[in-house]
């Protein structure tokens, strides 16, 4: 029987996914993770909680929303709340086991940037800013963290923290005053990262089928760790891979309008 | 009592040059058609306040209105950058913007004291994060009971609120249903406020009491504006237009491609003409 081909998109896509848990009650980021977090919900995990920044709560689209307040969130939220609401009771109050978010840039210990490459007052390039990310990375029980790897993604000392990871590592989170984990998977098109236990540096884990080591290295801008006894991550089922690509087409077919 | 008038009205009465001024709409309900009768009425200088700050904003920076933006996420979400702001900000373009740069949490509860006639808003906020030191209007402050470090913003009081909404009845009482967003609290929070509405019904005897969220005397001026808030959308009457959405971004990244487009469908267009672009999206809302 030959095995399904995939893209590493497709596999980042569908690694992250099976990283969520049905009585997870998850704050969604958009793009990557919002597409992770469907998957779940459409395989493994029927009766997961999906809450979008726009107020909806309980949300099951057919379609990935293009915006995060799609009125698709909306039709199939259990329930929709005003945004003041969301930040409040919902995300600073500890409803939320899982933030999901995505990357501009990201360090070793799972600091985030989406603000600014540069500097600030006189940016080279001007990202959209932090939205919900910043209190989603402190206020979420655990965040995941997906992207795809690249140099200019993955580097030493991100330009600008918008939202706190690990800070320098250690204990830094505990002496701000921080409850929460913070990040404790980052997943790539290429692996799975978890951050150590002691340092909080990501170390690899898991490589994606066919990948090398080297190609870990080479599309990452800090000297890689690996753990003792790197696995393999197990290529993405036919339910899977169906799944997903249904999602994408669809979705593809409603945006493009009338 | 609120005023029921024309859009142009509106807006030339309740806007001035200099004024702060929030056009509210978390995705949905964005108030597109008062915000493009802002740019061709021509005023200057302003503050412009909103927690996603997108097509609509980037559209008023591109026009030169803008003197400051005090935003959350200024992109074009699910697509990209908003081209005509990063223009400003990175090369000066048409001219240099000032920004006071918060995260959602922090408008959100700012917007909320403004409302609740408080000088700040507390929140456990902006731990680790570097926005602080970039922006002098995010401290802290301790807990008077516990001790806890928290965050505290000023208030946002804008000088004048625009929103769109589904409804309004004969009295000026408004309706919104669907995602509700910030657009109440930025209401109450402001001097003067402006709903935009896709109709006008006799009263809402026949619909649920939640449904009102501005009792009428919140609210200064109503125009009736059918397809008001497209791009974005009004649910129950008509769907997003996420084809627009990724337009934009091809739009805004060219200067000349972006004054053709604003002379087209801003400055030569008419409230009116929002009732046709929502035409074929009307099913699918």
């Amino acid at each position: 029987m030959s095995k399904p081909e995939f893209t590493p998109n497709e596999m980042m896509t569908i690694a992250a996914s099976r990283a969520l848990k049905n009585d997870d009650v998850c704050f969604v980021g958009i793009g990557a993770p919002s597409a992770a977090c469907n998957i779940a919900r459409l395989t493994h995990a029927p009766d997961i909680t999906l809450i979008y920044e726009s107020g909806t709560i309980g949300t099951a689209p057919d379609v990935l929303p293009l915006s995060i307040g799609d009125g698709e969130l909306c039709d199939t939220a259990l329930t929709t709340v005003p945004v003041p609401e969301m930040f409040r009771y919902w995300l600073q109050g500890g409803r939320i086991t899982i933030g999901f978010l995505g990357a501009a840039q990201i360090d070793k210990y799972g600091n985030i940037n989406t603000t600014v490459i540069g500097d600030y007052d006189s940016p080279k390039t001007r990202l959209p800013g932090g939205g919900g990310a910043p209190e989603i990375a402190t206020s979420s029980q655990e965040v995941y963290i997906t992207l795809a790897q690249s140099k200019r993604g993955m580097v030493e000392k991100i330009d600008f923290y918008t939202s706190f990871g690990h800070g320098d590592g250690g204990d830094h989170r505990e002496r701000l005053g921080i409850d929460t984990k913070g990040p404790t998977l980052l997943i790539t098109d290429i692996a799975i990262w978890k951050p150590d236990p002691v340092t909080k540096e990501f170390t690899v884990v898991s490589l994606h089928p066919g990948v090398t080591r080297d190609q870990v290295q080479e599309t990452c801008g800090w000297v890689v760790r690996f753990a003792d006894g790197v696995e393999e991550t197990p290529p993405p089922t036919e339910l899977e891979l169906a799944t997903l690509r249904d999602l994408k087409a669809r979705t593809e077919a409603a945006h493009k309008g009338a | 009592m609120a005023r029921f008038v024309p859009l142009s009205q509106a807006v030339a009465e309740n806007l001035g040059n200099g004024d702060s001024v929030a056009f509210e709409g978390f995705t949905h309900l964005i108030p597109t058609a008062a915000a493009h009768e802002a740019i061709r009425q021509g005023f200057r200088d302003l503050t412009l306040i909103r927690m996603t700050p997108d097509v609509v904003y980037d559209q008023m920076i591109g026009m030169g209105l803008a003197k400051k933006m005090i935003f959350s996420y200024a992109g074009n979400p699910g697509v990209g950058l908003l081209r005509r702001m990063r223009d400003a900000v990175e090369n000066g373009f048409p001219h240099k913007i000032e920004i006071e740069e918060h995260s959602h949490a922090a408008m959100a509860n700012a917007y909320e004291a403004g409302a609740a006639g408080l000088p700040c808003a507390i929140f456990r906020g902006y731990r680790g994060a570097e926005l602080a030191r970039v922006n002098p209007n995010i401290r802290s402050i301790e807990c008077p009971f516990t001790g806890e470090s928290l965050a505290a913003v000023p208030a946002l009081r804008p000088d004048i609120t625009f929103i769109h909404a589904q409804k309004a009845d004969r009295r000026g009482n408004v309706l919104v249903e669907g995602i509700v967003g910030i657009q109440k609290e930025a209401v109450l929070a402001a001097k003067r406020a402006v709903v935009t509405v896709e109709e006008v019904v006799d009263d809402f005897s026949d619909l649920h009491p939640n449904l009102t969220i501005l009792p009428h005397w919140t609210v200064t001026d109503i125009a009736v504006v059918p397809g008001g808030a497209h791009p974005s959308y009004t649910h129950g009457y008509y769907a997003r237009d996420n084809a627009e959405y990724l337009k934009w971004d091809k739009i805004a990244a060219d200067r000349d491609l972006f004054r053709d487009w604003m002379q087209k469908n801003v400055l030569d267009a008419t409230p009116e003409d929002f009732a046709a672009r929502v035409e074929k999206l009307r099913d699918a809302g």
